[in-house]
This record gives structure tokens, sequence and C-alpha cells, in this order.
């Protein structure tokens, strides 16, 4: 039975919680030099690109690009053919700070994924990690640098972040789903 | 997606999605570490009954850039010279547990039947005179990136001339099948000789002349003349042949700007194009070998990367 979606940020608790993100990034990296920022396809590509706009009401430029981690997925062959991202680097990754940003933290796959898929760029000199929502479920050892919340979850509950980029609104759901 | 036999197959969101990540493939060549991990642990046999330099080294890069592992068979020093049939060839390899075979012979439809004997995909690399898929899809590829560069918009609209022995070729086939569906029309170009039966039934318009058309094409793409067709009376002379029909450097400037002139090779320069042509700003013709391995990623990413059908 499913029930009604329960929201967990607003879009203007997203806003916020984004300005503190940047903040953090630039805090933790004494500014922006040398950092870059990669969103993960599909939802951290818009996500990134805000933060660096944050960034930029702060005098810091951050150049944001794109990181698709289809191939490097581990789960391929467990679905059916999935449609292949765009990866757009603003430059090289070689001996930058590159900061990977996505919209929800889960497993860890997606971001072991998409260490593969930089080793494969480039050698950064470190790599950090932001994400929106962190809803816990680890199964592989990996941390966020940087957390806009922390949501305790259940496996069988569904955390969904709408970005107006490309949903219309902003918006960070969860709601059980039930098989 | 499960095989690769014809372009007749395809719909035009299959196309699309093929082209696009072509795209994306093109992108992998120019980065330091050229592999991806996507088809890690899958395995892809080349199995040519006929001579293939291009395509069977293409299929084996694009094959080894996705991490899969890849075999090349062919006719010559394998069972088949002892006599095997092509179907007991076709179980053997499939028994060895292979996930997808890559496939030329000289029989038109030979790789449609060999799709019914197998559990793995197959992929038709060219059947007698029927289909090469993958080259129609590799040339549309190297028009798309020719129309982008340029600003000049999709091949949606666009009008493609396609000059040649069209009897005996298979790319005509596929390309006339790839360029209508993705919107483009298509004028064939050749003597009566050398016009495939039935041609009437495809679609498309039929010149003997190639001097009217040309102004209005955006692409002008020339096919190979194989100079033992000479023997059979096919046409005349290679004289009268480069007279009416040759991409001669005094055609090249009948070209509209910005039209390119396409050849999916071996080029017999000289004879069906110039060295004029081949070599002039408009000339896609390493584009397409550059295609080439970018779209054979793509299909063979498409046809394996998921889940087992």
């Amino acid at each position: 039975m499913e029930q009604a979606p329960r929201t967990v940020m607003t879009a203007d608790e997203m806003t916020w919680t984004l300005t503190r993100m940047a903040h953090e990034i630039l805090e933790r990296n004494h500014g922006s030099a040398g950092v870059i920022l990669l969103g993960i396809l599909t939802r951290g590509a818009p996500l990134a690109a805000r933060l660096a706009e944050i960034a930029a009401e702060q005098g810091h430029t951050l150049p944001v690009g794109n990181l698709d981690i289809t191939m490097y997925r581990d789960d391929l062959r467990a679905h059916p053919t999935r449609p292949v991202g765009r990866t757009v680097l603003p430059g090289p990754v070689d001996d930058a700070v590159v900061v990977l940003v996505d919209d929800v933290l889960y497993s860890g796959r997606t971001v072991q994924a998409a260490l593969h898929a930089l080793a494969d760029l480039g050698r950064p000199r470190a790599i950090q990690l932001a994400a929106l929502v962190d809803r816990g479920l680890r199964e592989l050892p990996i941390q966020a640098d940087v957390v806009g919340r922390q949501v305790p979850t259940a496996r069988d509950e569904r955390v969904r972040v709408a970005v107006r980029e490309i949903d219309g609104e902003d918006l960070v759901t969860i709601e059980r789903t039930s098989l | 997606m499960k095989h690769l036999l014809s372009i007749a197959d395809l719909s035009v969101e299959e196309i699309h999605s093929i082209l696009n990540l072509a795209e994306e493939m093109h992108d992998v060549q120019s980065r330091p570490v050229k592999k991806l991990p996507a088809l890690r642990g899958r395995t892809v046999v080349n199995l040519f009954f006929e001579d293939s330099t291009r395509t069977r080294s293409s299929f084996e890069l694009a094959a080894k850039w996705l991490s899969a592992d890849a075999i090349n068979v062919s006719a010559k020093g394998s069972s088949v010279s002892k006599g095997e049939s092509m179907r007991d060839t076709l179980l053997t390899l499939d028994a060895m547990g292979v996930d997808a075979i890559v496939m030329r012979h000289a029989g038109s439809g030979a790789v449609r039947q060999a799709a019914g004997w197998v559990r793995a995909s197959m992929i038709n690399a060219g059947d007698g005179m029927h289909e090469h898929p993958t080259q129609a899809l590799l040339d549309a590829h190297a028009i798309r990136r020719h129309l982008a560069r340029n600003g000049l918009g999709t091949i949606d609209g666009k009008r493609v001339s396609i000059t040649g022995d069209l009897i005996h070729s298979r790319v005509v086939r596929s390309n006339v099948l790839l360029l209508k569906k993705l919107g483009a029309s298509v004028v064939l170009v050749a003597p009566p000789t050398l016009l495939p039966p039935g041609v009437e039934t495809w679609g498309v318009d039929v010149s003997h002349e190639l001097d009217p058309v040309l102004p209005d094409v955006d692409v002008a793409m020339m096919l190979r003349v194989q100079r033992e067709r000479m023997l059979g009376g096919y046409f005349p002379s290679e004289r009268e042949y480069i007279d009416a029909y040759g991409l001669t450097a005094g055609r090249l400037a009948k070209l509209k700007e910005g039209a390119c002139i396409a050849h999916p090779g071996p080029m017999n320069r000289g004879l069906e194009i110039s060295s004029a042509a081949a070599d002039s700003a408009g000339s896609i013709v390493l584009d397409q070998v550059s295609s080439g391995v970018a779209v054979r990623m793509s299909v063979l990413y498409h046809l394996l990367a998921g889940e087992e059908q």
C-alpha cells in the first residue's frame, strides 16, 4: 500500500540548504582556487550549477561540469539498456579538487561508479562529495564531505528530489513503497 | 534490441539513440583512457566469411574499448575452409557462450537466418547485396556531425545523392532506408545497368545523369565502382564512366556551398571520385572512418549492456 509522500524539504529550505553547502565547500577548500564541481547526472547537474551560482554571489568562481556514470554502474546488466548522458568537463581534472555533487546519497554505488569514471578522466588532487540528501543505508565505505540534510530512511522508502530545472519545482519528499 | 540485422527493423527513436550515444563515444576517443567498463565480461566474435579490414577492425576496437573480449574468426584458416557448414560454425561459437556474433557473409539474408539458430545477439556486418546497417549508421553519423559543425541543422529535409554501382551495393539499401527514416530525400544516380531491380518501389528519385543532380544535394555520396564489374558489361569503359558519373574536379564546382562529399571506402581515386573531391574541404571521408568505431561502440552497448532478453 502506498502512503502519501511526506515533504522533507521545501523549495525555500532547498535554497537555504544549498546556500550553506556552497559556503561549506568554499570554507573547507579555503576558497575556490583549483576547485571544480561535477554534477552526477541527472539531478546532480542542476544542483552543481546552483552551488556555483551561490559561490559566484560570494565572488568565487567554481567551474561546473557534468559526469555521466551509466557505463560504470555495477548493475548495468540487471536493467534494460540505460540511456547514456553527456559528460562535460569544464577543464582538465588533473590536479584539481573535484567536488562531486549528487542529489541523494544512498548505497554509495553511484559514488563508487563516479570515482571509477573520474579515474579514467585524469588524476584529481582530491575528490570530495557533496550530497543534498544523505538517506543512510550505505553498502560501501563511502561518506559525503558536505551534506544538505541527513534523512534516516528504511529500504522500502523512496526519497524523491525534484528540481525546478528538470521537474518544474524544488521539493524533496519521502514515501513508502510496498512491493 | 536483441539483434541488428537490418535498418528496416529500427525505429526512429532507436536510430537517434544509437547516433546520440555515438556522439558521446566520439569524446571517449579523445580521452587519456579510452576504455569504458560497460561490457566487461562479455564476448564478441567477429565472424567474417568475406574479407574486410575497416569493418572488422573497427568492431574489434569498439568491443575492446567497451571492455568486452573480442576474437576474430575468418573463413580462411578456420574450419569453414575444411568444409564446415555456416550453421555448424555458428552453433559451435554459440555453444562456447559468446554474447554477440558480428557476421559478414556473401549470402543476402544469411545473418537473419543465423539469428534464428543462435542464442547470441547477431550483428549484420554486411550480407551479400542486402544490407550493411552499421555502415549506414556511421554514414548518417558523419553527415550529422558535418551538418552540426557548419550550423546546417539536421538530416531531416536534406537531399542526398548516392552515385555508383548500386546494383551490387549493400550500403545503398541500408543508406536509403536510414536516410528516409531520418527525413532526408534520396536520389540514386547510376546508368540503367547498375540500378537495382525494383528500385521504383524504394521511394527515391532516380537519375541516369549526375550533372543535373549535384546543384541540389546537401550530401553527394559516391560508392565504389568495382573495376572487375566492367568485365560484366555494366559500363563500356572507365573513361566513359568517369565522364558521366565520376566526381571530378570540374563537377566539384557544381555542388552548393556547405554540401559534403561522402564515400564509404575503399576509394578508387580517379574513377568514381577524384583526388580533388576526396581531399576537398567538403569531404567527410575521414570522418566516416573515425565515426566507425564510435557508432559500433554504440551499437554494441545498445545490444549487450542491458539485461538478457
